[in-house]
């Protein structure tokens, strides 16, 4: 069976959504400027991808009363499945009897108010307002979508760090496949906080400069912000439009360390090659890899690696449009499977900004300009995180 | 599930430490009677962690709770033969304890000096990264994190994973932790106002399309909000699906743990199945986001035995909202 | 001698290496490396952090750090010469 993507939501640093983004994307407009977002020594300093609107504003968009104590991390995924869900026209569907499942992936859920609540706490164990830390668990944002759009056949949340967004899609076909639902918006949510803000800075692995992945000169990420979906359906639904097909999901654990990827990039590897594999398809058949290219030394290198041993000396068009919304952890593998739709419903190819080097190493050279009219009939697109949970998903065209 | 799947190992590491060393030994009549203490919270007894996780390296970045959650996984892999195709696990609120250290080190510190150590330690991956590094499996990995059903959706998983081919067994298991701060805001969330306790816990299964075992697990279902009506649907609906009749239920393990405020949806559950025999575990581990993986354990180690119940139904919700269904079948060979 | 007990004492504990004494840690004992403590690339972080939290000395890069964590007396060598100046 196969399944079918009939409808695409994202909300980022380059747009508030679908149509906002494909014209950031176009125009080389990156969403990367220094943080304004929340209270922090980082602030004004540091540059992060920010989702151009508050808690107020989106809480307005979204017409929810602005006294609602909602974490930023549920107002994004609310935003972005919407829009997934009206796209797919499953508001208009309710007399199909489909069984509807909603799937998140988020990396640190609610912790955008939890941090208000814990520094109260620590003053004193009967400080802190608890609405404040209702909402800490990864669960929460994802039922407050689900209730949202009405969704209670299945509700579930994933979290594997930054592959969690691609992982809930995969988990989400499943599903599908298996005959318990017929119907899934999956992707994932990810708000901007001062805990993965300073938990990356303590990494070293955030660039106090715009990030540049892939470039010899990379120097680390840029954290962002956001949310992706993507509605995946049974083919034998009546769906009013598609983008194309979910061909093959990966997940492999590189099984090698807590936080890096070995150098030669062996679990970036095994991803693709499974994906490939999974979908029965031969390298040539990719047109265009949507790079997990974070910007950090360790990333960039592995992945980098691992497309040549796999592809050899002509991949694909390669970009990571991690310049554009910064490192949108627990959301990108979303967001990125919906630039990769984009990529294949209009022929296009994002740039990858910032490039000028390539790494001593490897040598790729990923696509600079915005390329449209292309024949884009496959699309790669991958999410590596901590823990060595790496995905690879593959689109294609109906 | 079209496919039977059985279960062919389980570990836990839990309040109740297991006092049977061999599986498929307990009845009902092991499980202490339900005496509401006055303690309200239940602390895990746990094993000597260095006797599993051996290289010191590898210990020694790992809090209290990737210990458990990783020595039951490596507990229950003990004796297995082949290397699980998929590592999938399940918690509520995750490493709780290093992301307390994150935080407090943030705010005191003012975002200076940070060891990274904790806020690595802190991902919700955290157990499941460290069993395939332990391990040395690099299958599918996926965790799930979604209150009360964590642990099911991850069941559920494995469970087409293994229907669908992907693999011909796999690892599944939960990992809760209670600290000072988690039971403290309980608290003043008013959780155990009127009774029940908090706990902890961890564990793991195996499970397997091709190895046979005294256990099998049939089916699951979920319900999120219903009211007790729909909930009664929704179990007559699973039970049908399953072809199973009420009175084919012979033990019902419920998830009622003397909380008035979450009594209801049990109490319509019970006396649903008024030939059933109802055993209760709460008293034991506490309550917590993925305790039911305390009941499938609990079934487990009841199957298999020439008197063992041919059927058992798991009934749990989470503070109402998350509702799920375990079936269970005994398959005794003489 | 002091000086380099308490810089054992500070690695024994931000690294978490508890099952080791500051006398069981041979100052020339490479950091790195399978015939040595078999450090990562997370402990390369954490002792630029001791450096900074308890000497305060700044390392700008972990690639920097490389040449001067290679064991206890590399590192207080680096301390000795830089808190001098």
């Amino acid at each position: 069976m196969r399944i079918v993507v009939s409808g695409v939501g994202t909300v980022s640093a380059i747009g508030l959504n679908v149509a906002e983004s494909l014209r950031a994307l176009a125009g080389k407009k990156s969403g990367i400027e220094p943080l304004s977002l929340f209270e922090s020594g980082h602030k004004g300093k540091l540059p992060v991808g920010e989702v151009k609107a508050d808690n107020r504003m989106l809480a307005e968009m979204l017409a929810i009363h602005p006294g609602k104590t909602i974490s930023r991390t549920a107002l994004l995924g609310m935003s972005a499945a919407q829009e997934a869900y009206g796209d797919a026209c499953l508001p208009d569907r309710k007399n199909e009897g489909l069984r509807i499942g909603f799937i998140s992936g988020t990396s640190v859920g609610g912790m955008d108010l939890s941090e208000h609540f814990y520094a109260d706490h620590l003053q004193s164990p009967a400080k802190g307002r608890l609405r404040q830390i209702i909402s800490h668990d990864c669960g929460d944002s994802t039922e407050k979508i689900a209730s949202r759009l009405g969704i209670n056949d299945y509700i579930t949340t994933v979290s594997t760090a930054c592959s969690s967004g691609a992982n809930a899609v995969i988990a989400g076909a499943r599903l599908i496949k298996h005959g318990f639902l017929d119907c899934v918006i999956a992707g994932g949510t990810d708000a901007l906080c001062r805990f993965t803000l300073n938990g990356f800075a303590s990494l070293k692995i955030v660039d106090e400069y715009p990030c540049r992945p892939f470039d010899e000169s990379r120097q680390g990420l840029n954290l962002g912000e956001g949310a992706g979906y993507i509605v995946l359906e049974k083919e034998t639904n009546r769906y009013p439009q598609s983008y194309g097909y979910l061909l093959a999901g990966a997940n492999i654990c590189e099984a090698f360390h807590q936080t890096a990827s070995s150098p030669e990039g062996n679990g970036a590897l095994l991803s693709m090659q499974k994906a490939l594999q999974t979908g029965n398809l031969q390298t040539k058949q990719i047109d265009y890899i949507n790079l997990h290219g974070t910007g950090t030394p360790n990333n960039d290198m592995a992945e980098g690696n691992a497309i040549r041993r796999l592809f050899g000396a002509t991949p694909p068009y390669l970009s990571s449009t991690k310049a554009y919304t910064g490192h949108t952890l627990g959301a990108c593998g979303g967001i990125e499977a919906v630039f990769s739709l984009l990529a294949i419903k209009y022929g296009l190819v994002f740039p990858n900004l910032n490039f000028t080097t390539p790494i001593a190493g490897h040598g790729l050279i990923p696509e600079t300009e915005y390329g449209e009219n292309r024949r884009i009939k496959t699309v790669m697109s991958n999410s590596f995180g901590f823990g060595g949970n790496m995905s690879t998903l593959i689109f294609s065209a109906i | 599930m079209k496919e039977t799947i059985y279960i062919t190992g389980a570990s836990s590491i839990t309040p109740l430490l297991p006092q049977k060393p061999s599986p498929y030994t307990y009845t009902a009549q092991d499980i202490p009677p339900c005496t509401y203490t006055e303690t309200i919270r239940s602390a895990c007894k746990e094993p000597d962690y260095k006797a599993y996780i051996t290289d010191p390296a590898a210990r020694r970045r790992m809090s209290r709770v990737v210990k458990m959650g990783l020595t039951a996984a490596l507990q229950c892999l003990s004796g297995a033969g082949e290397m699980p195709g998929a590592i999938i696990t399940a918690t509520g609120l995750g490493c709780l304890s290093d992301t307390e250290k994150f935080l407090r080190t943030l705010i005191e510190n003012k975002e200076e000096l940070l060891n990274p150590t904790p806020f690595i330690q802190s991902t919700f991956n955290t157990v499941g990264s460290q069993i395939a590094i332990s391990t040395k499996n690099m299958a599918y990995n996926n965790t799930y994190v979604h209150r009360g059903v964590s642990f099911e959706s991850a069941l559920l998983d494995g469970m087409m994973m293994l229907a669908g081919g992907e693999a011909e067994s796999v690892l599944v298991g939960s990992y809760e932790e209670l600290t000072a701060t988690s039971f403290d805001i309980q608290s003043r969330l008013g959780f155990f106002r009127k009774g029940g306790k908090a706990g902890e816990g961890a564990q793991f299964f195996l499970l397997s399309a091709k190895e046979k075992s005294p256990c099998i697990l049939r089916d699951l279902a979920f319900a999120f909000q219903p009211t007790p009506d729909e909930l009664l649907e929704k179990a007559a609906d699973f039970l049908l699906k399953n072809k199973v009749q009420k009175a084919d239920i012979e033990m019902l393990i419920s998830g009622d743990g003397g909380n008035e405020e979450e009594f209801t949806f049990y109490d319509k559950i019970e006396k649903n199945f008024p030939e059933t025999q109802v055993v209760k575990y709460k008293h034991l581990t506490g309550d917590y986001q993925t305790v039911s993986s305390f009941a499938l354990w609990l079934g487990t180690q009841i199957m298999g035995k020439a008197d063992s119940p041919k059927k058992i139904l798991i009934y749990n919700h989470f503070r109402n909202i998350n509702h799920t269904f375990i079936l269970l079948e005994s398959r005794f060979d003489k | 001698m002091h000086f380099i007990n308490e810089l054992k004492t500070h690695i024994i504990e931000e690294l978490n290496l508890e099952e080791l004494t500051p006398d069981e840690m041979d100052i020339d004992l490479p950091l790195f490396g399978d015939e040595g403590l078999g450090l990562d690339s997370i402990d390369v972080l954490e002792l630029i952090l001791i450096l900074e939290k308890y000497y305060g000395l700044k390392i700008s890069t972990p690639k920097e750090g490389k040449q001067i964590f290679r064991s206890v007396r590399t590192i207080a060598d680096y301390i000795a010469a830089n808190q001098q100046q």
